[in-house]
This record gives C-alpha cells, structure tokens and sequence, in this order.
C-alpha cells in the first residue's frame, strides 16, 4: 500500500476490508470473525491473513463448513453482548443461511419488543466478471432488502469500504456488508487514516450532471462513471450516483438529482426483474413523476439463473461501459 | 419509410437555394403536394411541395441558411410505412426463438411509439405553470418529441400560445430583408421572436378588454434621492441607479394594497368555471425594449426586496438582457409589468397588457414644469406621467384608479432622505 | 418414576431437600393449571390459540431444578412453560404472553408460549424448530470466551427437531469447541401427527451424542428426580468447562399439538390413556404423599394455592390493553424503521 500523504493511504478494496477488520479487532474485545477459511487461511482473499496469529483462534474462528450455524451462532453471540462478524466465504453460498438471516437476525429487535438486539455483521463476496460462472458470481441484494430488520450496505471505493464498514460493525442491528469481488484488487483509491464511519443510507454523488441522472452500485458505479465521464465529450452532461447503501436507501439525493435532470437511468448487474431498480423505479415515479421527462429505464443483469462460465456467456451477461453509455446516450437524446 | 428532400434547382443556372421559411415544424402532418417550406434564390422565391403524405421528421437547415442544390434540407417520414416495417420484423423471426431483445441498452423502450405525441409528466406539469399550448411547441426531443426544456424556452410569456391556425398565406415573391436593417419594398421573413410577439399581442389585445388611466407624480423629492445616492450606488454595486427600482418599489407596495391588480384573469375550462386567480407571489416584469425584440425579464417576489435589491436585480437583468443571455427561467412567471417609457421624451402612452396579467404601469418622461401647489403658490417641480393600462374583466376604475392613486401617494412620500 | 427402595423404604432424592421436593411439585402443578387456563380461554373465545405441555410436567420442573438462576442461559421451545416457570417467569408474565397484552416481554408480538426474559436469561425464540439451537450455542461460546465460569447454556427441543439440520450444525460446532451448551431432548415421541419411527431410524436419541463427541444420556422424564439428576450433572459438567452433552428425556404428549390439531387423526385414544396412566403428576403426589412430605392437606392447599395464583395472573393480565398499533412501527431497527430514508 502506497502512502500518499500523511493523512490519507492508497489502497485497493480488499486491504480496506483487512485494515478496518484488524482495527476493528484491535480496538474491541468484543468483535470476533467467524466463517470458513478465515484462521489459518486467512480468508480466500488474504483478508484475515494472520489474525489468527494476533488474535488467537478465539477470535478468529476456522468454522465447520455449515453457513446456517455460521450465521445462527454469530447471532447467539451477538444476541449474548459480543461483535461477531460472520463471513460467508462466497455470496453464492448464503442460501442455507437465508432463514438466520431473514427469519431470525432481522427479526430479534422486533419480536423481543427490544429486549434483545442483534448487532451482527455478514460479510460476503458478490458479483461477477470473474469467470466465477453459478456459484461464484451471483448478486444476492435483491433477496435480501426487502426484509424489515436487516441493513444491507454494497460500497465501490476503498474510502467507502472503511468507513461503511466501521459503521456496520458499529450498528446495532445486522448488516450485510456485500463486497464486489471483482473490485477487490481492481479498485484503488485514497482512505483516509484513522477510524471513521460513513452513515449508512447515504448515496453519494461522483459526478454531477444536468441532463440524466444514473443511479448505480457495486462494480458497475465504476463502469458508469467511466462512460459518463466519456459522453462530456459529446457535450452530454450524466450525473452518476453511487448508491452505497442499499437499506435504508438514500430517497434525497436521487430525488434531488431526478428533480434536476428529469431523466433516470438505474444500471445493475443484479437480474432485473424484482431487482433493487425496480423499487427505485417506483419510488421516483411516486414522488417525483411529475419531474420526468422520460421513462426510468433499468439497465440490469438479465433475468437467467447466471452467468455462465463460458466467456460468451459471462460477457452477455455483464454490461460494459460501452453499454452503459449507449443507454445514457439515448436517454440524454430523448 | 423516410424521405429525404434535397434542396431543388429553382432555375436552370441556379446552385444554392436559401430556405426563406419554413411552412411545417417537426411533427406536423403534411400531405403530398403541399407546400411544406419557401426556398428563396437571386431570381425566384418559391414554395416546394411534398412528395409524400407522412410527417416531418427532421429539418435539417436553418431560415435563412444557403446550401447547395441537392443538399438534404428535410426528412419526412412516410405514414402508414412505418407500421408495416414493425408488421414485418417479427414474421421473420423463428417461433422457438427466445424472447426478443435481451434486457440490455439495446432493446428499445415499448413508451417509444407513444413518446412522439404524448407529453411526459414534466412537460405537462410545466405547460401547466406557464399557461404553454404544447401543441404549438416545437419539438427538439427525439421523434420530434416536445422536450421539458422546450416549453420552458416557449414559456417567455404567460399567456397560452393560441393553437395552431392554417398556415400564413405565401407571401407574394419578392426581395427580402431584416428587422434590424429594414429596408423599403422588401419582406421580412419572421424570426420565432416576432411571432411571438405577434401572436401574444394580438392574442392579448384580443382577450382582455383594455382600459387606460393616467395620473401625473411629483417625482422631485425621489429624484433628489437619487441623485444623493446615485454615484455611491454605482461605484459599490457597478449598476447604475435609476427612478426605475424606486418607481417598482412603489408598485409592489401598491399592489399589496391593491391586491387584484397583482392577479389574472381564469377562463372556464372544461368543468372549471371562469374565475380570477390572485398571484401569491409578486414578480414584476421590466418590458426592455431591443432593437429587434422585446423582452420582459422579471423580478422575482420584488416585494421581499429594498430599492436596492431591487436596482441590482434589474440591473442585472437589463445587463443580460442587452447581452442575450436571458435564461428562461428569468423570463418566467411575471405577475405584473413595469414600462419604462420615458426615455425618448413619451408623455403618455397606452401599453398592450402581457399577456395574462391584470395590468401593465409605465413610467413616462421626467419632464420638470411650473405646478400650482394647493397653497396657491407656484414651484418648479419634476413631474412625471405614469399610465396603466388594466384588464377589465379583473378591475374595474375603483381598483384602478386607486392603484394609481396609491402609487402616485408612496411615490411623492419617498425621499430625499431614507435607506435604499 | 422415582420409586421407593423396597428394601430401604426411601427413594432417591439426588441431594435435594424436602423444600426442594415441594417446590418441584408446585412447579409441576402450575404448569398444568397454566396449560389448562390457556385452553379454557380459547373455549370461551378470549384467545385465539393455546398450547399445551401435558405430559412433560416431571421433565421441566426437575430441569428447571437444575438451572442456576441469575448465572445460566435458558434457550427453550414452545413447549417449556414449565421449564419457563421454572427458572423464574411469574403466571403473571404467562397469562400476559397468551393475552398479547402491551405489556408482554415481546409486546404482544409473538404468538403465546414464546417466551423471552433478558432478566432470566431466556433467549427470544421463535416458532421455526431448531433455528434457536445456533443462537444457544453462539451464546455458549460468548460464555466460554469471556471466561464466565460457572455458567452454562440449556438449549431444549423436542424429538422432531433432532432431524433440523440446525440441530446436527449446533451439536457439531458445541462439540468442536467444547462448549458449555447442554442439549436437552423432550422426547415425546410426537411431532405433531408425526411418530418417532417416521422422524428417526435410531430412536435412541441420547446415542447421537458419540457421534460428535460429546457424552449422551437418556433418563425418564416423567420423573423428576431422574431428570434432575441427568441434566444437574450435564450442567455442572458444562459450567466447569467440561464441554457439551445430550441428554434425552422420555415424556409423552398427552393433548394434540395445539388448538389447531386434532390428534385423533393420526394416533389412538387408547395410546393416550395407556401413557396417562403414567402421568408424571399425580405419580409423583403420591410419592410425596408417601415418604410424608407432604400430606393430602398441603397438596390441597397448594392446589388451591396454584388456582389462586392462576387466577390472579389470569385477571390482571386480562385487564391490561393490547399494544397500540402505533406500536407496528417501533424496535425494527434501533433508529428509524423506514427502508427510504432523507
């Protein structure tokens, strides 16, 4: 990691998940990890590489392969006064935990009346453009905002990572911290030293734009943000923004921005259909659909089971920059 | 299908065409054999027909501009081509094949057919607030789509533009020249600008029974004022000080105690009956007269703002003004109209009302006279006319005179003395 | 059922006092009138759901014996009232529960017999089987890795959830990381309409625990000396780090699953009285009656006392409001509940 100045340090995504967990770890007794791989491993991407060593197996717990008591235990703990934070080594393997999750998890605050919390964290790898084809390159977000009791945080830049992060595991409730896998080493960027927290449910603006708004999160925040800045070229000016948050989502700044521009285009990878654009789709047309002067268009993963492990299949799957600033193009000439 | 039209040979050594005017805006239907634009040449102006029946899809040069013969100057797109086009495409498709266009940027959006003729939420919204016909909006959105941005450009006054008539007559053949440099025998082909004032005026004078009043206003005590207050004014803010933000200062204090002459007049539409709508805000308008246009810029809730506020924001809007560069915003949403007249000597004047609003007040010359005061006894003061012209289906001679009369009182009641 | 020794005329009684033998009793009876106040209100329409613990009186009062009030950690099922009552849950916290009063421990929210009690230590629960066995044994863990000697998690469940994966998870991580978590089996034979035959090939659920490590044991729980015992030494065992055990219980449900199940459509009445015959609490009444720790006086009077009790619970509960629905909105996040937030 290169050290810019002295207050800030240049790091990619998966060294912002290791410094803030080795700061989290150090600064509170409470907080431990758990999940497969993570001790002597040191997780399948290096990030609790020699925790163990530092923090003793205690802390940093090799589990059984078992993602349901992965979860279920980590919410014992949690719901017994420690920090777990739970890892499920790829998003594609959260199904089994889907009702610790959903059904429990999000659910302790509400059906106790308060008495007991859950301040729980899971952290897991998403996404594709890996060739991770079914099982290493799905987006779960979808299944899981919905759920009342749950927070859900997805950051695309080192700086949001640290400080979404710390918020998560300072949150008193459980959070889904879900990490782009492919943005773990292709991303770097300027975090600033020190312990700091990022609200959840604040979106953040990259660029500002006048003539359409585009609405983003994960890996392809980088790839909008790339065509937009591409389409200032053509005298077209896109407004992108980084959701970062997933639940609570942001309703401001989207607003804000769609009452400027009139025009919304929301890209993800995940499926389209029931995915987090629609939500956003209906919430604009309810509140602001007197500012449109187009359709919202969703620019979304196509509704298949996945993206296969044959190139053709993965790059059909995927949007490219390319992709993305068409659609922007066609929304702008509208 | 779509039709390009070239720019024809008008004569037989003729090589470039001017498009003098265009008879059809993007959208219009047109049929075959009718005239859809004027095309001018050093010999012969003429009107070209329509080789199809269809609508105008593009215009691709400008009134005014000369190309070549043989340029494309219009698309018209064929009707009736382009649903068979559509008819087509799916028959050739394999029954077993999937879906049609992947969920991806390419697949295009099932709103697109309508989007042509339907205004989005936010073009009718705006329309709505600024009294836009958007069926005389000419279109820049795709497919000739009127675009919010459109109506707001449309929206430098507030009276609704009138619906589309017939087209004008053609004009008999003839030299041409411009509003800036007429010259005698010569036809001056309308820029937007002057159809709309054309239009707006006529509509105005149309609709809303004009009456006049006039009163005469001692304006020496605020003219003292301004004098004392002129050259600091002009070196802290760098506009000059005019009566202009003293006289509007008077207005829209008047107004608030007049408060119809700040209002319009509803006509029935549908199932909403006639009705007069009392403005919540007060956004005087300042008429700037340009050489070859005039424009209305406005003060935005003037009433919330001192003399001074006042002087920086017309002198701001006057500078732009000058310049060109009003945006449409600043043209926007004026409630009640200031016109400053007196500048080549006016005594008195008759204005046609901006359309929409209840009344419109002149300033006419400061011209200094011996007065007779109510003692008997004799004094030169500086006086000055101001005229209004009002609505009568809003006001009546009670408000109106009493408006003026309210004016006249808080104008002679300003100065010397005071904060701007 | 505890016996007495022919030869010796006593019976053994595993170190508790006689005032111990009585409060077992006590704890016996009012679970049963509890259980029968619940169903006498949803015959009069009051409450729209009850559940009943018939059956299992010996097994919850001998193991709530056994619990360390104010140390241990209780994660039950749907089915311990008794258990509940137990380790310290007054008639009054019961009766709010079945009533959904405001003032329940969970609000009004949950359906009744979910019992939660931070003070008690029992661990909110909810009606999904098994899915609580991971949140005892995370709780075990922070016990352990706190260092809290002398205290141990009771995870409790009936037979059909032994087949959850969540049971099989729990019991393999207790045992990889020796933790103080004792599993205890209420082995009534039924899950729902489901007999032990179709939920297990091994109905021998005590045998489990070699499989991953731990000891295992079964004892009869319709006697609650017995089941004081076996679940005394597996929770002392725990609480001196000692690592996890199985314990099994054999009991029977003597009433169908609950108000919304009618068991005479998949066993036989006679089945039921057969068991009835060996109905935990008036066995052992006349035990008590028999070595004179109690005479037919006293167990009058507590039964009367019981009644009282119940009574009492029943009428102030009652009495009190349901949660304001505004309520709908509050603890589903410690801040603002709206997904969409400024």
């Amino acid at each position: 990691m290169a050290v810019v100045s002295s207050n800030s340090t240049v790091m990619n995504n998966v060294e912002a998940v290791r410094a803030t967990l080795y700061e989290a770890m150090k600064n509170d007794d409470r907080t431990l990890v758990l999940g497969e791989d993570v001790g002597a491993r040191g997780n399948v991407f290096l990030i609790t590489k020699d925790f163990i060593t530092e923090f003793g197996p205690e802390r940093v717990i090799d589990t059984p392969i078992a993602e349901a008591s992965i979860v279920g235990i980590a919410v014992g703990m949690a719901m017994e006064g420690l920090r777990p934070i739970a890892e499920i080594q790829f998003a594609d393997f959260i199904y089994p935990s889907f009702n610790q999750i959903v059904g429990e998890a999000a659910k302790i605050r509400y059906r106790s009346n308060g008495e007991y919390t859950c301040p729980l964290v899971i952290r897991t790898p998403y996404g594709g453009g890996v060739r991770g084809a079914l099982s290493h390159s799905v987006s779960v977000e979808a299944l899981f905002y919905h759920v009342p009791g749950l927070k859900i945080v997805a950051p695309s830049f080192p700086a949001d990572v640290k400080g979404l992060l710390n918020a998560a595991i300072d949150d008193p409730d459980p959070v889904l911290f879900l990490e782009h896998k492919k943005t773990y080493r292709l991303i770097k960027g300027e975090v600033p030293n020190g312990h700091y927290t990022i609200p959840l449910g604040k979106a953040n603006v990259l660029k500002d734009g006048k003539q359409l708004s585009v609405v983003s999160y994960g890996l392809y925040v980088h790839w909008a943000l790339e065509a937009a800045l591409g389409l200032e070229q053509e005298g077209m000016s896109v407004e992108v923004i980084d959701l970062r948050s997933i639940r609570p989502m942001d309703k401001t700044t989207i607003l804000r921005s769609v009452e400027k521009t009139r025009k919304l285009l929301i890209i993800h990878e995940d499926n389209k259909f029931g995915g987090i654009g629609a939500e956003i789709s209906a919430m604009v047309a309810e509140e602001a659909l007197f500012h449109l002067d187009a359709p919202i268009r969703r620019l979304c993963g196509p509704d298949v089971p996945a993206m296969g492990y044959a190139l053709p299949l993965e790059e059909e799957f995927m949007s490219s920059p390319a992709e993305m600033a068409e659609a922007m193009r066609e929304m702008v000439k509208f | 299908m779509a039709t390009t039209i070239t720019m024809p040979q008008l004569g037989e050594t003729v090589t470039e065409g001017t498009v003098a005017q265009w008879l059809k805006s993007i959208g219009d239907s047109v049929e075959k054999y009718e005239d859809f634009v004027e095309v001018s040449t050093d010999k012969v102006n003429a009107g070209v027909p329509s080789p199809v029946t269809g609508t105008i899809r593009e215009l691709l040069v400008k009134e005014g501009e000369t190309v070549a013969t043989g340029t494309p100057i219009a698309i018209i797109e064929e009707v009736g081509a382009a649903s068979a086009a559509e008819a087509a495409a799916p028959a050739a498709r394999t029954e077993t094949a999937a879906a049609s266009a992947p969920a991806s940027a390419t697949a295009p959006s099932p709103n697109g057919a309508a989007a042509a003729t339907a205004a989005s939420p936010a073009v009718r919204r705006l329309a709505r607030e600024h009294h836009v016909d958007v069926r005389t909006v000419k279109g820049s959105g795709s497919n000739g789509r009127v675009t919010a941005d459109d109506v707001l450009a449309a929206a430098r006054t507030s009276v609704a533009a009138p619906p589309a008539t017939a087209p004008p007559p053609i004009p008999p053949p003839g030299r041409t020249s411009t509003y800036a440099q007429p010259a005698r025998g010569t036809l001056i082909a309308l820029t937007q600008a002057r159809r709309i004032i054309a239009e707006r005026m006529v509509e105005s004078r149309h609709t809303a029974p004009h009456a006049w009043s006039m009163v005469q206003i001692d304006v020496t005590d605020v003219w003292n004022w301004r004098v004392r207050e002129k050259d600091r004014f002009e070196r802290e803010t760098g506009h000059k000080l005019t009566l202009l933000p003293f006289f509007i200062r008077a207005v829209v204090e008047s107004l608030d105690a007049f408060p119809l002459m700040n209002a319009k007049f509803v006509p029935a539409a549908g199932s909403s009956p006639a009705a007069i709508y009392v403005n919540e805000a007060v956004n005087i308008g300042i008429a700037i007269g340009l050489p070859t246009n005039l424009v209305v810029p406005v003060i935005k809730n003037a009433d919330q703002l001192s003399v001074r506020g006042i002087a920086i924001a017309a002198g701001g809007l006057i500078e732009k003004a000058r310049k060109g560069k009003l945006g449409v915003d600043e043209l926007a949403g004026g409630t009640f109209t200031v016109n400053n007249n007196g500048a080549n000597g006016s005594w008195a004047s008759a204005p046609i009302i901006n359309g929409g609003q209840a009344g419109i007040v002149t300033m006419e010359a400061v011209i200094k006279k011996l007065v007779v005061r109510d003692d008997d006894s004799i004094a030169i003061r500086r006086m000055m006319n101001s005229c209004l012209s009002l609505d009568h289906r809003v006001v009546d001679g009670y408000v109106a005179s009493g408006f003026l009369a309210e004016l006249k009182r808080r104008l002679e009641a300003m100065g010397p003395q005071g904060e701007l | 059922m505890a016996s007495t020794d022919i030869a010796t005329g006593t019976f053994e009684r595993h170190g508790l006092s006689d005032e111990q033998l009585r409060e077992i009793f006590r704890n016996m009876l009012l679970q049963r009138q509890l259980d029968n106040r619940g169903f006498q209100l949803n015959r009069q329409g009051k409450v729209p759901f009850a559940l009943g613990s018939e059956g299992h009186e010996a097994l919850q009062a001998g193991a709530a014996m056994a619990f360390n009030r104010g140390k241990d950690i209780l994660a039950p099922y749907y089915r311990d009232l008794g258990l509940c009552l137990g380790i310290g849950l007054s008639p009054y916290e019961i009766m709010l529960s079945i009533f959904a009063r405001a003032a329940d421990h969970n609000g009004g929210r949950q359906f009744p017999n979910h019992y939660s009690s931070k003070n008690a230590g029992l661990m909110s629960f909810s009606s999904i089987l098994a899915a609580h066995l991971p949140h005892a044994v995370g709780a075990a863990y922070a016990i352990k890795y706190r260092g809290e000697e002398g205290r141990a998690v009771l995870a409790t469940c009936g037979d059909g959830t032994t087949s959850e994966g969540e049971w099989h998870e729990s019991m393999n991580f207790a045992a990889v990381h020796k933790l103080p978590f004792v599993m205890l089996v209420e082995n009534n034979e039924w899950a729902i309409s489901t007999p032990l035959d179709k939920q297990m090939a091994q109905p021998e659920i005590w045998k489990r625990g070699a499989g991953y490590g731990m000891p295992g044991r079964r004892f009869n729980g319709f006697d609650p000396l017995e089941t004081y015992a076996a679940v005394k030494e597996a929770m002392d065992r725990a609480r001196r780090g000692g690592g996890p055990a199985l314990v099994e219980g054999t009991c029977y449900r003597y009433l169908a699953h609950s108000t919304d199940d009618n068991d005479m459509t998949y066993r036989t009445r006679e089945e039921v009285l057969e068991q009835r015959r060996k109905d935990p609490v008036p066995a052992f009444e006349a035990l008590l009656l028999e070595h004179a720790i109690m005479t037919a006086q006293d167990v009058a009077a507590m039964r009367k006392d019981v009644l009282r009790e119940t009574n009492e619970a029943t009428d102030a509960a009652e009495a009190l409001p349901y949660p304001d629905s505004t309520e709908l909105y509050t603890h589903v996040y410690e801040g603002a509940w709206q997904p969409w937030q400024s």
